[in-house]
């Protein structure tokens, strides 16, 4: 509650903020080569390695090699970061391809993804009470974070059923609320992802009837970084990479140093280390540069992002302006594209990764 | 002439009062052209015609879902809560405050409560007001009115205690009954400062709304806001809250001229 009032707060507070930043941008030059970054992150289990590796000197390490200074900003809201990256605030930002596409590509800000990080392999999931399969849905009131990608897990888990998002009725409920609204008799659906979802689980009569373990490599989540800054400085994407795969290494390791790490990311994220290494069970994370440079060179990526335009465009998530599913332009590995090809402002490039697993960082 | 003592006519205080807001709306515009000719997609700063377009559809073009004409449909929807949540504060207000104003025991009984519970902030409550009510029409009202309710009881009963002795000594010497005392003396009293509670209460009361759509929702203003706000839609929300003052305005207005049209006395040179 306080969080929307907050979050209301916020929202006009951004909207002056980006008034005054809006009369400082006086022309539109390409962007010099500059020293300092701001990368934003917000709590998510496969996000927590960003704020893991500053607090262990590894971003340190790796900004020093390429002689720059990268900061890695955490924002509390998740939207926000995304708003806030989107506005110009951010050199870069940890986003879900869905809001990747939806937010900075369809507002024109060219946008490049140069990690795949993970893809959510259960972290986000239908909750039914009173019934065993996802059938039993039908017409009722579904809880759930409008538009986000939740929204795209309920409609493709109602297209396995044969089921169409009308179905159903939707009530958007703010993610920090979600928790104490399914704890109420009157809802008995509900879509979330975690540390959420894991909460929701333990409401008596509860089951999960669905989850992104069925859809796997459909919600991914990227690092993404603002493209004309990259082509200006390339060593940006060289360290945070760099910075990427060192940590993903550690928190890998089943030792005493990979506990270490996966208990201070734990503790980073607010939760217990028990129940985050629970969150990256259901977290498919590209620790192998090869198998994230695989993974966005593959052709499933485009029918993934296929589906995930279509779904924003049928929601009207292209603003008003859209007219068709292709009016946002995506660019992938061998020169394939995806919609306006000559406007392409979300760019899936795995050159940086390539090097990582080349070894040549 | 000294500026203290300058007239400022009614025809030129309107140009002067649109002066201001006319060179925002001009900063904007300039602003907005300028990041469109850098970024023709550019979702932060949408140009007039952009809003239009946004708009046009919602008021225009029925839902495919609902079948709704979704502006209006939010408007009504969240017009209804804000209405329901008003008219029940302000109820209670006229009879809790005439009853605690008036009544020296009933108010030693009740008024610790009242400011017991005038001094909860509502949206503390909010989790309680979920697990009382539910998360539907409830509950949403329910927010409003215990947001405002109580702050309207203490004002109108404050008012009322303030009225002066010789009134209610009068008026008894009339031959008036406790009952009596209430209904002619304080209630006619009572109306003007009411109005005067409901139109300061409004500011509040929209917070309340919006805050409570913004949790558990599928229409109304704050709903939308916050729905779009997941993509940045400036566009719809820039026209929105233009429309949400509008209407806090209008409200506003409306519950004025009703005071100076039937309570003409409380408006003299005096107040």
């Amino acid at each position: 509650m306080l969080d929307s009032v907050r979050g209301f707060g916020r929202l006009a507070l951004m909207a002056c903020a980006l008034m005054a930043a809006a009369c400082s941008q006086t022309s539109n030059k390409a962007p010099e080569p500059r020293a300092e970054f701001n990368i934003g992150w917000s709590i998510y289990a496969g996000w927590m390695p960003w704020p893991y590796a500053q607090q262990a000197g590894i971003v340190k390490k790796w900004a020093d090699k390429y002689g720059l200074k990268i900061n890695i900003v955490q924002v509390n809201d998740y939207v926000e970061s995304v708003n806030q990256y989107t506005a110009g605030k951010l050199d870069g930002v940890t986003v879900a391809n869905m809001d990747a596409l939806t937010i900075p590509a369809a507002g024109g800000k060219d946008t490049s993804a140069i990690i795949i990080g993970d893809y959510s392999n259960g972290n986000d999931g239908i909750m039914l009470k009173g019934a065993d399969t996802l059938a039993a849905i039908k017409g009722r009131q579904v809880y759930l974070v409008e538009l986000s990608v939740s929204h795209y897990l309920l409609a493709r888990g109602l297209n396995s059923v044969g089921m169409k998002l009308s179905d159903v009725k939707t009530v958007n409920t703010a993610d920090a609320d979600i928790v104490g609204a399914f704890a109420t008799p009157e809802v008995t659906a509900a879509a979330a992802w975690n540390p959420q979802l894991s909460a929701m689980k333990e409401t008596p009569g509860a089951k999960q009837v669905f989850s992104s373990a069925q859809i796997p490599g459909e919600i991914l989540d990227l690092l993404c970084v603002d493209t004309a800054t990259l082509k200006a400085n390339p060593n940006l994407g060289k360290a945070l990479v760099g910075i990427w795969y060192e940590t993903t290494a550690l928190m890998q390791r089943q030792d005493a140093e990979g506990k270490a790490a996966r208990a201070a990311m734990a503790k980073l994220a607010g939760s217990k280390p028990d129940l985050f290494d629970g969150q990256l069970a259901t977290t498919y994370l590209y620790a192998d540069p090869k198998a994230a440079v695989a993974a966005t060179s593959s052709p499933a990526l485009i029918t993934t992002m296929t589906r995930v335009r279509d779904f924003s465009f049928s929601k009207g998530l292209f603003g008003q302006g859209a007219k068709s599913a292709d009016a946002v332009g995506m660019s992938f590995p061998g020169n394939k594209t995806l919609g306006d090809a000559n406007h392409v402002t979300l760019r899936f490039d795995p050159s940086y990764m390539q090097m990582a697993a080349d070894g040549k960082l | 002439m000294r500026w203290v003592n300058r007239r400022i006519g009614r025809g030129s205080s309107v140009l002067l009062g649109a002066i201001p807001i006319l060179l925002l709306v001009l900063v904007y515009l300039l602003i907005a052209a300028s990041r469109h000719a850098a970024n023709p997609s550019d979702k932060i700063m949408p140009l007039p015609g952009d809003m239009a377009d946004a708009m046009s559809a919602l008021l225009f073009q029925p839902d495919q879902l609902s079948g709704q004409l979704i502006f209006w449909a939010d408007t009504v929807a969240s017009l209804q809560r804000l209405g329901t949540g008003l008219c029940l504060s302000a109820l209670s207000a006229l009879l809790v405050g005439l009853l605690l104003g008036v009544l020296p025991p009933v108010r030693a009984t009740f008024g610790p409560l009242v400011t017991g519970i005038a001094v909860i902030p509502p949206v503390a409550l909010l989790p309680i007001l979920f697990i009382a009510f539910g998360l539907g029409e409830t509950s949403k009202v329910a927010l409003i009115f215990i947001g405002i309710a109580p702050f309207m009881i203490r004002d109108v009963a404050a008012h009322i205690i303030a009225l002066p002795r010789e009134q209610i000594v009068k008026a008894q010497t009339l031959g008036a009954s406790s009952w009596q005392v209430m209904l002619r003396v304080a209630l006619p009293q009572a109306m003007p400062r009411l109005i005067q509670a409901v139109r300061l209460s409004l500011g509040p009361a929209w917070v309340f709304l919006i805050s409570a759509e913004a949790i558990a929702s599928d229409i109304g203003l704050g709903y939308r806001i916050f729905l779009v706000r997941r993509y940045l839609s400036m566009d719809i929300i820039l026209p929105y809250v233009a429309w949400i003052a509008l209407l806090a305005i209008v409200m506003d207005m409306i519950l004025m001229w009703f005071s100076r049209r039937f309570f003409p006395w409380a408006h003299g040179a005096s107040h």
